[in-house]
């Protein structure tokens, strides 16, 4: 039997698995799949929660969540395009022009 | 069905959406204007921006004491609201005004930056007037995408690319943190609205310390918290400010730094008071790392514009002493600490972008020094805002300073003033130094090629007289903050 905790632990899961991949990938590319990830696990906790809670507020947030992921796809591949035309790569070690 | 189409009509209210309404139908206007402008001419756009933000500032002032609320309590404009637009019409005006002859400098006299601007705004001001935490939600990444844009604006320019690039992938990771935090709360209270979190935890005290409330709040506070750029969170600040166009820097710096303040401050106050103890006690931690680390950087920097990002993080730690007093005075102060920080810190900007030869690379200490016997006029405003910035009177820095120090000793923080004050004091090493080096070494080149345009002049010029009326005359604002509040 799948209870609303099984979904929440799945979310934390996922989260995590995001987490970790933001901070250890080195290319952008990859970096921004982990965001989506990270941003599709809170998809999946509101959903659950929604359900389990049996209003619809949740559900309405993750349609501004996808729209909002929709939106900065858009700009993160223009902007990775931008920086790739520059520098002939994606790699976030070659992002080495501003610095301490 | 019918009944429920009437309702949700009932609950429209355009009055309470009003001044983001108008700033972003000009928005619109004004990018199909720029579409159908010849190439290159977009001093027509920047004027009919600012005009754009007259009106706003106008509609946005008509909401004074008069506050509406629609949308199923999604949008409020009210006083608090109302104020926190004024900075973002003032900050946004300001870069505008600079703008113009520096996108032309730089080679991208593109007309669909100042509709960017304009949607940063209407983003920000969404932040100030939501109610409700996806209406913040919304007003945050309306803003943060319109500002990944601007800090990448220069297609050609390697530094530019990469502001744009770290910003996004850094402003997206904190995106998910707010969102999973907002995920747990609603988890918790079964509502995003914040007055009726405020109210859950009003009558179920039980579920404040529930490790999924706990565990909420503080991914909520990781996601602001990054947004206003605090130790720790605030690696991506030198970075963007020192990469991305210098305009693009200050409105950084001043209009979507309040947005967050704002967002952050309603939902702190009213949705969480009932977990200030705990909230207080991190951000006092916060506040003394922000300051001592912000500080202590900005030393050695000799990178003009990297100094400043340095310097505006040791500032939003001094707006955070506020947060911890939590007190009338204590929360005013912050905002008017915030208008205060518009003017002063655009002020030096607009100075830099003046200053500042095609690719400012000559903007460091070694490159202004003899600045203030070529540029006597940009050398003096500039030394007002420094002055400001380190907080000496009769300057706005020390009035906001002043305010907010007397909120944190009112409430006994006192240990936290010592430190705030001290950290004051290692600042007027770094601001102090710019103005050595302005006045006291001969000058290495002529600075022949620092124009004066009009718009720019007016954006230094009313920077000053802001910075000195909210210095010399702090009483009258500071009135008007405190009825902002809550």
């Amino acid at each position: 039997m799948l209870t609303v905790h099984h979904y929440l632990v799945l979310g934390a899961i996922l989260f995590t698995l995001g987490t970790i991949g933001v901070l250890t990938r080195r290319n952008a590319i990859v970096i921004f799949m982990c965001i989506e990830l990270m941003l599709n696990s809170v998809n999946l906790t509101f959903i659950a929660l929604s359900r389990h809670l049996g209003n619809l507020d949740g559900q309405i947030f993750v349609f501004f969540v996808m729209a909002v992921a929709a939106a900065e796809a858009a700009i993160g591949l223009a902007l990775m395009i931008t920086f790739f035309r520059n520098k002939e790569s994606v790699n976030v070690e070659d992002f080495n022009l501003l610095k301490s | 069905m019918e009944n429920l189409v009437q309702e949700a009509i009932a609950n429209v209210n355009f009055a309470a959406i009003m001044p983001s309404l108008v700033l972003t139908l000009f928005g619109m206007a004004i990018l199909l204007v720029s579409v159908f402008l010849p190439r290159g001419s977009t001093t027509p756009v920047a004027w009919l921006s600012v005009v754009a933000l007259v009106v706003t500032g106008f509609v946005s002032l008509g909401a004074w004491n008069n506050p509406e609320v629609g949308f199923y309590g999604h949008v409020a404009l009210d006083n608090f609201a109302t104020f926190f637009n004024i900075i973002f019409l003032v900050s946004a005006a300001l870069t505008i005004l600079i703008s113009d002859d520096y996108l032309r400098r730089e080679g991208y006299p593109v007309g669909e930056y100042y509709p960017l601007i304009l949607f940063a705004t209407a983003g920000a001001m969404w932040m100030a007037s939501g109610t409700d935490l996806l209406t913040i939600f919304l007003g945050l990444e309306v803003l943060s995408v319109s500002l990944y844009v601007l800090a990448g604006f220069f297609r050609g320019q390697l530094r530019s690319n990469e502001a744009g690039l770290k910003y996004f992938l850094l402003g997206c990771f904190a995106t998910g943190f707010l969102l999973y935090g907002i995920a747990l709360l609603y988890g918790v209270t079964g509502t995003t609205n914040i007055a009726d979190i405020g109210m859950y935890f009003a009558q179920n005290p039980a579920y404040i310390s529930n490790i999924m409330t706990l565990g909420g709040v503080g991914l909520l506070s990781i996601g602001f918290l990054f947004k206003i750029g605090v130790v720790p969170f605030h690696m991506w600040t030198p970075d963007v400010y020192q990469g991305a166009p210098t305009p693009i820097t200050a409105f950084m710096s001043a209009g979507p730094k309040a947005a967050a303040f704002a967002g952050f401050l309603r939902v702190l106050l009213l949705a969480l008071p009932a977990l200030q103890p705990e909230w207080s006690t991190m951000f006092w931690i916060l506040a003394v790392l922000t300051m001592i680390v912000g500080n202590v950087i900005a030393i050695s920097q000799t990178d003009i514009k990297r100094m400043l990002a340095f310097s505006s993080i040791a500032h939003v730690g001094y707006a955070l002493v506020g947060l911890v007093a939590a007190n009338e005075i204590g929360i005013s102060g912050i905002l008017f600490y915030l208008l205060a920080y518009t003017f002063m810190n655009i002020g030096a900007f607009a100075v830099l972008v003046l200053a500042g030869k095609k690719g400012e690379d000559n903007l460091t200490l070694d490159g202004m020094a003899g600045f203030g016997y070529k540029r006597p006029f940009l050398a003096v405003a500039m030394s007002i805002f420094l002055v400001s910035l380190m907080g000496i009177p009769p300057t706005a820095g020390f009035a906001g300073k002043f305010y907010i120090f007397a909120g944190a000793v009112e409430a006994g923080y006192i240990w936290l003033v010592v430190i705030g004050v001290l950290n004051s004091a290692v600042s007027l090493y770094y601001y102090l130094r710019v103005m050595v080096y302005m006045y006291f070494r001969d000058p290495a080149e002529d600075f022949g090629w620092v124009k004066m345009p009009a718009a720019a002049v007016v954006s230094i010029v009313l920077s000053v007289v802001g910075v000195l009326y909210l210095g010399v005359l702090p009483g009258a604002v500071m009135e008007i903050a405190k009825l902002a509040i809550f």
